[in-house]
Order: C-alpha cells, then sequence, then structure tokens
C-alpha cells in the first residue's frame, strides 16, 4: 500500500486518481507514525520548490523521510525535493540525491517552462519495466536536474540533456507526471508499486 | 525532442459539450467526461474546456465536472471560463485541472496573472486571447468577440508574459469557425515575440492546416473543437500525417 505524503504543495486528487484506476491502494502520510503504516511512499509536488522544501519542513517529517529504508519516489518538485539543491529560492534541499536543481536557460534557445510530452531515454531499471526506449511522457517545469551517469536511470532532452528519473538506493524520482502520462505512466506507477527490495 | 501538441477544445455549456460556428450557432456535440476518455484513447495530448457562458452568466465553472474528467483522464487538462479570483483557481486546481485559463478577468485585472503565477507556479496559468483585425490593428476582444477592448493583441500578450503567465492560448475570431486555415501570420509573429508556449487556435477545418501552422508559425500547441468532436479528422490519423511532415508528435 502506498502512503502518500500530505504536505500541502500541490494537487493530489489527479495522483489519487491515478491510483484508484489502477486499483493500487493508497493512503496519507501526515505524521512519523503513518509513514509506518505503508510499504512504498511517495512525495508529490507542484509549483515552487523552495516552498515546498519548506512546507515540507513544517510536518517535521524530513528526518524520518531521509530515514526511509522502502522504495519512495518523488514526483515533479517531489523528484527535486530528494536533490542537495535547487536554484529555484536558492533552497537547500533533501540532499539524499547528491545532484543540484537548476533553471532552464533561455540562451538555450528553448522556451519556459517544459511544457507537454517528450521522448524518454532509459536504462532499463525496474521502474521502467514494460516501457519502450523513447516513449513519451509530460512534462511541466522549469527547473530540472543536473544528468549524472551515476544517479541518471532516464533521461531527456531539452535544450540540453537532463534527468527524467534518478535513483539512489531506495530512493527514486521522476521528472515527469506519471498521473498524466497516458499509459506509460500509469505502468511507471504499477511498476513503483510492485518494487521489492 | 518536445513533441507538438494536439488539443481538443470542448466548449461546455450546462454540462454538454457544444461549438458555435463564430460563437453563434450552438450544436450539441456530447457528453464531456465521454468525450474526453475517447480523446484521451484517440491519442490527444491535452485537452481544453471552455465553459462558454460563465463570462456573461457569471456562473463558475462546475467543480464536479472537473473531478469527474480527473478521475477518467491520464492525460492534462485545462479549465477556463469564470475564473476570477485566487479561490476559483484554487478549487480547480484541488479538483485535479492541470491548468486554468483565463481572458476577461485578466485584461479587466492584470494583477491576477501574476497573483495566480506566484500562488500556483507560471505552469498553472495559461492566457486565453481572442483576437479581431479592426482598422489595421489586432485588437483584443472579450466575451467570445463580442466586445472589443482597447489593448493591442501584441502588446496584451508580452504584458502578460511579463506578468507570469506560462503558456498563451490565442484565438483569432477572423478566423474562428470559418475552417480556413489559421491565423499563421499572427502566430508566427507573437511565437516570435515571447519565451512561452503559444497554443494556436481558430479556423482548422483540415489535416493540411495543422501541418501548416506548425511549419510556418512553430507553435507548440493547435486546438480545435468540431473538426474533433464530428469526427471530420481522427486524431490518429492527423498525427500520422504531421509525422509524415517532419513535425515531432506522440503516437
Amino acid at each position: 500500500m502506498i502512503g502518500i505524503v500530505n504536505y500541502g504543495a500541490g494537487n493530489i486528487f489527479s495522483l489519487t486518481a491515478a491510483l484508484e484506476r489502477l486499483n493500487v491502494k493508497y493512503g496519507m502520510v501526515n505524521t512519523e507514525a503513518d509513514l509506518e503504516k505503508y510499504s512504498h511512499i511517495i512525495i508529490p509536488g507542484v509549483g515552487h520548490a523552495g516552498a515546498a522544501m519548506e512546507k515540507l519542513k513544517n510536518t517535521g517529517l524530513i528526518k524520518a523521510i531521509k530515514a526511509l529504508a522502502k522504495p519512495v519516489l518523488g514526483i515533479c518538485v517531489g523528484m527535486q525535493l530528494i536533490t542537495e539543491h535547487s536554484e529555484e529560492g536558492d533552497a537547500a534541499l533533501l540532499d539524499i540525491v547528491p545532484l543540484k536543481t537548476k533553471k532552464f536557460d533561455k540562451s538555450l534557445n528553448i522556451k519556459i517552462p517544459h511544457m507537454g510530452w517528450n521522448a524518454v531515454q532509459h536504462k532499463n531499471n525496474s521502474l521502467f519495466q514494460s516501457i519502450e526506449d523513447n516513449e513519451q511522457f509530460y512534462f511541466v517545469h522549469s527547473y530540472f536536474i543536473e544528468y549524472n551517469p551515476t544517479f541518471d536511470i532516464a533521461s531527456a532532452e531539452y535544450g540540453l540533456r537532463f534527468s527524467a528519473a534518478v535513483q539512489k538506493d531506495n530512493f527514486y524520482g521522476v521528472q515527469f507526471h506519471p498521473e498524466k502520462s497516458g499509459k506509460a505512466g500509469e505502468q511507471i506507477l504499477k511498476n513503483f508499486s510492485n518494487l521489492s527490495l | 525532442m518536445l513533441s507538438k501538441r494536439i488539443i481538443p477544445c470542448l466548449d461546455v455549456k450546462d454540462g454538454r459539450t457544444v461549438k458555435g460556428v463564430n460563437f453563434v450557432d450552438l450544436r450539441d456535440a456530447g457528453d464531456p467526461v465521454e468525450l474526453a476518455a475517447q480523446y484521451a484513447q484517440q491519442g490527444a495530448d491535452e485537452l481544453v474546456f471552455l465553459d462558454i457562458t460563465a463570462t456573461h452568466e457569471r456562473r463558475k465553472t462546475m467543480i464536479e465536472m472537473v473531478k469527474s474528467v480527473a478521475r477518467q483522464l491520464n492525460i492534462p487538462f485545462t479549465i477556463g471560463g469564470g475564473i476570477t479570483e485566487i479561490a476559483d483557481a484554487e478549487a480547480l486546481l484541488n479538483a485535479g485541472a492541470d491548468k486554468i485559463s483565463i481572458n476577461s478577468a485578466a485584461v479587466r485585472n492584470p494583477k491576477l496573472i501574476e497573483e495566480l503565477a506566484k500562488a500556483f507556479g507560471v505552469q498553472f496559468v495559461v492566457l486565453a486571447v481572442d483576437t479581431k483585425y479592426v482598422d489595421g490593428k489586432n485588437m483584443v476582444h472579450l466575451n467570445g468577440g463580442r466586445l472589443i477592448t482597447e489593448l493591442e493583441t501584441e502588446n496584451w500578450i508580452k504584458q502578460a508574459e511579463d506578468l507570469g503567465a506560462g503558456e498563451i492560448l490565442l484565438t483569432s475570431m477572423d478566423h474562428d469557425g470559418t475552417k480556413a486555415g489559421f491565423d499563421c501570420g499572427l502566430l508566427g509573429r507573437i511565437n516570435q515575440m515571447i519565451n512561452i508556449p503559444i497554443i494556436a487556435s481558430g479556423g482548422a477545418g483540415s489535416m493540411e492546416h495543422f501541418t501548416e501552422v506548425f511549419q510556418k508559425a512553430n507553435v507548440d500547441a493547435a486546438l480545435a473543437a468540431s473538426v474533433f468532436h464530428y469526427g471530420e479528422i481522427l486524431i490518429p490519423d492527423l498525427k500520422k500525417e504531421l509525422r509524415g511532415h517532419g513535425i515531432p508528435v506522440r503516437l
């Protein structure tokens, strides 16, 4: 059963709707004790990374989240939160994955935000089981996680190559929105719910 | 590479989808939730729901409809019509909408763009602009084209981008309902001026029109209603055609 960290950063209606369509059971994580109730944890997130980090701090869950040994999936800003730092609000983040979240650079001749469906090249991580290489996912973000071969499990190109998904031990993050990425996105959520360590 | 998006637009009135020719003659084209699910299955990249009666009847978009759509739909969607304050937008966000589109309310109170962007992020804020060519100028119109404003379209869009609009949905009222093609000239000029995505709207009648607007104006997305609702263009066929012309799409 999946626990969704309920810290007030954005809309989780679509995420819970997707889990319902997949018949994946879920509940909300509001306290440290709640973290124990679930086998898998999702950190959602929309909006400003710095502001999201402040909200997460206010829950008092940071230490417990960092200590988790079960599968954890950060989505969009939730993925950015597991990195070390974001240029958005010059914010220190959870620092679980030693990577930086940076702003897309206009001078690369790209529009910001990066909004829409983009092809993802993945490295056959179990999170991407049954997903074809170059499958497209729905992205909407102005900040990205730098590509790093050690932690990258999937990447995409927008002006430059960036990480579409990362993993370090039991911590996973996806920059795209699986709940909005059609069947492929639903497959990612299904794969995550089936992950065992 | 980022794909060009194909966006069916569902004009909603009294919970039913309608599409008017030049926004007058309304015809019924079905149940929005059912249509939405069907479009997602066909390969639509995104959907826009516009409550076309909302502005002049002062009605709020129905939250329940948004929730039913979000429950069924696995692609992003935008809600427009009758959004005048932060609380309207927040209710829609919480009901599962990915973006909201504002039009008249932003013209009357440009600060709304800034407030929405600050509260929910620029990616949540689509500025819809209805434009009509009047006396040699492109002028912003309100209330489905019935009311002219003093704003020149190019200036207004530039201002909106500076205030924090994350995307522009530009409808040419001269082309809308004509099925004679998009306003590629204006779309191309505005696209060059801004650094946020732009959705072309108004005038789609054939698959060639979509190819043309992506090739000539290089817009990020193209929106249409009746050609999709009445099955005149099927999305899988359209995407194959676009790909055949080297335009990146999601198949």
